[in-house]
Parts: C-alpha cells; sequence; structure tokens
C-alpha cells in the first residue's frame, strides 16, 4: 500500500483523446494530491469536461494513463469507477425528471450495495436510506424541497441536487464540472459554500470560468488551452503567469 | 440546522399535488374493478376470445416492461412468446404433464433464449436496439420453419393437449372453465410485472431510462440490469405465449413472425406505455376489435386497427391509459384549486 501522502489521490500522465485526429485533450499531466481542491480552467474547448469524461470513465484515453488511489483504471467503466470512489456532477443538469429528491439521493446510496438488483422487494426498501439521504439534503440545503419532483426544481436547487447526489457515493474524489454554471451572483456565493463545507477532509477537481469561484475554492490551478497544460500553481501563481493572462484571463479581464 | 433537519426525518414527506394512481385508495379501487372485470369477462365474451385477451394483455405488459420502464423498443418479442408456445406444446404433447407445468417450461426456455440475445442487443439502444431484437426473431423463425421434424414447420404443432390432473375432463369441455384454470398463470405473471415495476430494480430501471449517463456515474452497472429486464420480459412474453398455445390448442409459425412483434408493440403504445394498465386495455380493444372484424367476414383488419392506431398515437401521445389518467389528474387539480379559493 503505497503511502497516500507521498502519492497523489488522483495522477495522469501524458492522457491523450483524439476525435478524428482532432486532440480535444494533449498530453496532460495531472497531480491532485489527497485533501486539496483542484481547479481546472481555460476557455471554451480547452479541453476540461473532455478531461473530466476520461476521468470518469465516460470516453477511452487515445493513449496515455490515468492512476487513482495508487491503481491504474485507464479504460474502466463509468460505473466501475465510481465504485472506486469517484464521484462526478454534470456540467449540463442531468436527472431523472420523474423522480422525487429523496428517491435521487436515495437511489444512489443503495448504488453499492446491491439492493437495485432486487426485483422481488418492494421499493419500500429504499427507505431504510432515508434518514441519511435527507441529512444529504439538509447539507445542501434542500431538506425541505425532500418530496418534490427534480423536473420542478429552480436551476440552483438542481445543481445542490447534483451536489447530494455526489456525496451520497461518499466519494474520495469528488468531480465538479462547472458547479456554478449559469447562476446568479447569490447562488454563486452559496455554491462556494456549500462546496468549501463539503470539500472539508476530500479531494475535490473542479471546472469552472469564474474566476471568482477558483480564487476562493482552489488550493491548485491547472489552466488548459487547446487541450494542453498551459500552466500549474496556485491561483496566484497563475493568474500573474504571463502566459495565462494573454491567453485567458487577458481576454475575461 | 440538524435539529430541524432531525425533525424531518420521521415525517411525512411533503409530496407533489397527488395523482391518479398514486394514492393508495385509487390504486386499490382501480385493482378491485380490474379484477371483477377479469374474473366476470367470459360471461360477456367468448371465452377462447376472452384467454386471448389475457394472453396478449400479459404479453403486451412484458413489452412494457422494457418499453415503458427500462426505455428499451423490442421489435423481437415474438421470439419469446412463439418460443414458449412452441416448447410449451412440446412438453404438454410428449410428456403428457399438467399445462401449468409445460407452460413453465416454455417460459424458461424463453428466458433462456433471452439471455444471449438480450447480451447482444443492449448494447445498442433505440431503433438499433429495435432491429437488433427483430433480426434475433426473423432467426428463430427461419430456424422453426425449418425444423419441420420438431416444429413441424408450416403446418406447426397441432393436438397440444389441456391435462390437468383429475380436472383434465372438465377444462376440455368448454373453454369457459379453461380461461379460469389458466387465468392464475397470466394474474401471476402481472404481478411479477407489478412486483418488479415496484421495486428497488424498477426504480434503477426508470433512472436508466430516464438519464442512462447519470445512473453509471452513480455505479450502476447500466447494461447488466438492462439484460435482467430483458430477461425477466422474455419470461413473461414467454407465460403469455404458452397460454396462448395450450388455449388455442397449437402453436404455429404466426407466433415467430415478426407482424406479431409489431402488434404487441402496436397494443401497448395504444394502451399507453409505463403504466401496466395500459396494455391491458389496449389488448382488450385490440384483441375484440379484431375478433368482431373477423366475424363479420371483413377481410382488412390490419386497415382498421392501423387507422385507429395512427390517429391514436397522433392524438394522444401517452395512449388510451396515459391520456386518461392525465386528464382525470388535470381535473382533480382544477377542482381543489376552485375549493381552495372558495
Amino acid at each position: 500500500m503505497p503511502d497516500a501522502r507521498v502519492s497523489p489521490l488522483l495522477e495522469t500522465s501524458a492522457l491523450t483523446k483524439e476525435f478524428r485526429g482532432f486532440r480535444a485533450v494533449s498530453e496532460v499531466d495531472l497531480a491532485v494530491e489527497q485533501g486539496t481542491v483542484h481547479a481546472l480552467v481555460g476557455p471554451n474547448g480547452a479541453g476540461k469536461t473532455t478531461l473530466f469524461n476520461l476521468l470518469t470513465g465516460f470516453l477511452t484515453p487515445t493513449s496515455g494513463t490515468i492512476r487513482f488511489d495508487g491503481r491504474d483504471i485507464t479504460g474502466q467503466q463509468p460505473e466501475q469507477i465510481a465504485h472506486l470512489g469517484v464521484a462526478r456532477s454534470f456540467q449540463i443538469t442531468s436527472l431523472f425528471d420523474q423522480m422525487s429528491v429523496v428517491d435521487h439521493v436515495e437511489l444512489a446510496l443503495a448504488s453499492p450495495t446491491g439492493l437495485g438488483y432486487r426485483f422481488w422487494r418492494s421499493a419500500g426498501q429504499m427507505r431504510r436510506f432515508r434518514e441519511r439521504a435527507m441529512a444529504l439534503l439538509g447539507e445542501v440545503g434542500l431538506a425541505d424541497r425532500a418530496g418534490a419532483y427534480a423536473g420542478s426544481l429552480a436551476y440552483g436547487q438542481k445543481r445542490a441536487l447534483e451536489l447530494a447526489l455526489a456525496l451520497a457515493l461518499d466519494p474520495k474524489l469528488l468531480l465538479l464540472d462547472e458547479p456554478t454554471a449559469g447562476m446568479g451572483l447569490e447562488d454563486v456565493d452559496r455554491t462556494i459554500a456549500l462546496v468549501k463545507k463539503v470539500s472539508a477532509g476530500r479531494t475535490v477537481v473542479f471546472v469552472d470560468h469564474n474566476m471568482h469561484v477558483v480564487g476562493s475554492l482552489a488550493d491548485t490551478v491547472t489552466v488548459l488551452q487547446s487541450g494542453k497544460v498551459l500552466a500549474q500553481g496556485t491561483y496566484d501563481q497563475v493568474r500573474t503567469d504571463e502566459r495565462v493572462v494573454t491567453a485567458y484571463l487577458g481576454q475575461a479581464g | 440546522m440538524s435539529a430541524q433537519l432531525e425533525q424531518r426525518v420521521d415525517v411525512e414527506l411533503p409530496t407533489e399535488p397527488s395523482a391518479v394512481g398514486r394514492r393508495p385508495v385509487v390504486r386499490w379501487a382501480m385493482l378491485v374493478v380490474g379484477l371483477i372485470v377479469t374474473l366476470a369477462l367470459p360471461w360477456f365474451v367468448y371465452p377462447p376470445v376472452a384467454m386471448d385477451i389475457a394472453a396478449w394483455a400479459l404479453f403486451a405488459i412484458s413489452v412494457d416492461l422494457l418499453l415503458g420502464y427500462t426505455g428499451l423498443l423490442s421489435f423481437g418479442h415474438a421470439a419469446f412468446w412463439g418460443t414458449s408456445a412452441y416448447t410449451t406444446g412440446l412438453i404438454a404433447i410428449n410428456s403428457g404433464l399438467p399445462f401449468p407445468v409445460a407452460i413453465l417450461g416454455g417460459a424458461v426456455v424463453a428466458m433462456l433464449l433471452a439471455v444471449p440475445i438480450g447480451y447482444l442487443s443492449v448494447r445498442r439502444t433505440g431503433i438499433y436496439f429495435a432491429m437488433v431484437t427483430l433480426a434475433f426473431a426473423q432467426m428463430i423463425y427461419f430456424i422453426a420453419n425449418q425444423w419441420r421434424s420438431v416444429t413441424g414447420g408450416e403446418n406447426g404443432l397441432q393436438g397440444i393437449p389441456k391435462n390437468l390432473g383429475g380436472l383434465t375432463d372438465l377444462v376440455n369441455s368448454d373453454s369457459f372453465y379453461f380461461y379460469y384454470a389458466a387465468l392464475p398463470i397470466i394474474l401471476i405473471g402481472v404481478f411479477i410485472a407489478w412486483r418488479t415495476v415496484n421495486s428497488p430494480f424498477g426504480r434503477v430501471l426508470v433512472a436508466i431510462r430516464d438519464n442512462p449517463a447519470r445512473a453509471r456515474a452513480l455505479g450502476y452497472d447500466v447494461e447488466r440490469y438492462k439484460i435482467m429486464a430483458f430477461v425477466l420480459s422474455a419470461g413473461l412474453a414467454g407465460l403469455a405465449g404458452g397460454v396462448f398455445a395450450v388455449s388455442h390448442g397449437f402453436a404455429s409459425l404466426q407466433e415467430l413472425i415478426w407482424t406479431t412483434s409489431g402488434k404487441v408493440v402496436l397494443i401497448t403504445v395504444l394502451g399507453g406505455i409505463g403504466t401496466l394498465w395500459g396494455p391491458v386495455l389496449g389488448a382488450a380493444l385490440v384483441v375484440s376489435l379484431e375478433d368482431q372484424l373477423a366475424s363479420s367476414g371483413f377481410n382488412g383488419t390490419g386497415i382498421i386497427t392501423g387507422a385507429i392506431f395512427v390517429v391514436i398515437v397522433l392524438a394522444f401521445r401517452h395512449g388510451i391509459w396515459g391520456t386518461a389518467r392525465n386528464g382525470i389528474n388535470a381535473w382533480l387539480r382544477k377542482r381543489r384549486q376552485g375549493a381552495r379559493s372558495d
């Protein structure tokens, strides 16, 4: 068992994904230390979401490797990676519209137990997860919407539910794809506080365009451009990096 | 926040405006009415036709389990209905065992057949899944057509007996009695479907239907769930096909042909997918209509059922049952709001 403090929790080496000759992700070396919050930033089309999809098994890399928690997970299926302790939220809010909020969380909590295969048991069995589900909903501020259909939630609430689902898997690594996308200022601040709270003692990698969010949350930042790593370091290091300023921050500022 | 939380845990959760089929009272009432109608059916309908309705209803429910609850359109379900029809017939003819045992054997063989077919088709979705299942069903049809020594080829399998121990003479004397002897098999099949839909497994299926990528990210092995649903569905189609074969006393290639796969999808969509009640209603409608048209000497049954299908699908997207349910719900909501504002 390798010492977790020495080797990073998540490590990619020369990770590459090509789509018909187009390199969406190109030889990315990424190291995420245990217990840190790591931001991926970069302009649209920089390969952030593709990288996320590679890390969670939704895409298979063209070349390169991904190591998580001391083992090679390159080419594993999404559900296997989820079971190893990697949970993700989706950029486009992606929920089961016909299901109630609390049912969502119960479904996530039931996933590692194998209860889902029991077609001969009553769905009432899912209630054994209710207490834990309500606690999680309380954590993200959705306790009073537990009985509502996910389809009827406001946008910010949907994002909060996304977060609750990811947390329900009690992941070692939490991947958040644009947790504040499309939010108003108030919701952004609430989400920052929320992510701060849940990231205590966890390792988090997130993508966000909002520099305010990145600055408030991230211990380390990786800047991507055209699928390549442009710069890596702390927020202040990256912010003052000349290449970054011209490539990305310069446009934004 | 945590104090507020603890209070909430055991409290009945606030829910969306209650809907028909969600309130237990309504659900039980529907179940009782459904059972009474099912039990009374051979008094009003020619018993063999009543039996056909029951068999097609379970067959359509098996399709609904995939189409309505898992999001998979199988266009080859005749393979399981027909394979079970032949297997049931062969067991009944060659062993003399009671017909429920033969039907069970047919259903088991249908499920075994569904394992490889399911394994190879669930990787595809949408129209590709439909095409792959159709291709496998055509293969089974071809084999049955060629394997004359076992299936009787174009003549089919004749003289399937209705054995039932000491009740054999009674069951054979009148199809009225056979209806009640075979109905429990259909009801067990419907119960299995209902149980499955309302189980933790059913929850996962709905999640997969609505958002497969999300289900995978939560750690659910989507393909495995789909294969399980496919095999379960094939078992139900097998029970239905076995009852149908024993009821008619023969199994023919008609049971395996692609139009049978099409008809059961039509019945399911017509009645309303994702409801279980819808397929029952669809079966009652289509089977009795076909019977009426056939006995009136009309030859273009397909034109009538096809035209009705087009109209229903265009006008009522959720099928007859789904549309009726939505209508009643809207009316109930309006009435409740009216009562509140008074």
